[in-house]
């Protein structure tokens, strides 16, 4: 499990929609640029990891019950696909990370059990 | 005299080429069934379901009329579309297949899933396709089903 507020420490990242809860909770991550992917193998209640910033990532996580996205190296998505992320309560994050970066640092906190690096 | 079936219906027109609206249906359907009180894992492979049928007629169909049906027990969704139609239907049904142009590709779609996924999600999946005429799908999730593995 990881919070929203060790999510933006460890990924020095921003979060898009101020009004979430920095306590909340994350019981899976997923990574993939891959829309597909989203839709046939990630878990309900996960957190996305992505570096696809189109207004499609916001629907796709709505109708797969993602639970936040993560947009890796600078991508940030349009401020139509921000104010629908609003509407349907799902935290967006924008980090400059790589993907690589990004997925290793929150695996780190994942399996120390919350004593990783920062 | 016969029990009537409360049942809920609602009819979604779909364009093709329309990535603009490219999972409104999908969305109202998942808004609708939560409202109707439907468990949440029904609830999300009947819009992941409509998702992925939405998104194929978008990238590969003229048009297309999405027919929604919910009672006590299941939830049905009919697809039918006017497109090119599919010549080789066992073929669309492999996972990884696909015909999606780069454009579909870059926008997170076309990687060959979205048949596969549909009928992993069903409980009953029925395809029919007509070359030149078009495709219709024939989906029933019910409410103590699952996705298969």
């Amino acid at each position: 499990m990881i919070a929203l507020r060790d999510v933006l420490v460890l990924l020095d990242a921003e979060l898009l929609t101020p009004a979430t809860a920095p306590e909340t909770a994350f019981h899976k991550v997923f990574a993939s640029d891959l829309m597909s992917d989203v839709l046939t193998s990630a878990e309900p209640g996960s957190l996305l990891l992505t570096g696809l910033a189109n207004g499609h990532v916001v629907c796709t996580c709505s109708v797969a019950d993602i639970a936040a996205v993560v947009f890796v190296q600078g991508k940030r998505p349009a401020s139509d696909a921000i104010a629908a992320a609003r509407t349907k309560g799902i935290p967006l994050i924008a980090t400059k990370m790589t993907m690589f970066t990004a997925c290793s640092r929150i695996a780190g906190r994942i399996e120390d059990g919350g004593h990783a690096r920062r | 005299m016969p029990a009537v079936e409360s049942v809920f219906r609602r009819a979604f027109a779909v364009r093709g080429g329309d990535f603009a609206r490219a999972g409104a249906a999908a969305c109202e359907i998942k808004e609708l069934l939560k409202d109707l009180g439907i468990d949440t894992a029904t609830v999300r492979r009947a819009a992941i379901v409509a998702y992925e049928a939405e998104m194929n007629v978008i990238m590969y169909a003229w048009d297309a009329r999405m027919d929604l049906a919910v009672s006590p027990a299941e939830v049905r969704l009919t697809v039918d579309d006017h497109g090119p139609g599919i010549p080789d239907v066992e073929l669309a049904m492999t996972e990884g297949y696909s015909t999606a142009t780069a454009e579909m590709r870059e926008l997170g779609f076309g990687a060959g899933m979205g048949l596969p996924n549909i009928k992993r999600n069903a409980d009953d999946f029925a395809i029919d396709s007509e070359v030149g005429r078009g495709t219709r799908l024939d989906i029933v999730i019910r409410k103590n089903g699952h996705v298969r593995p």
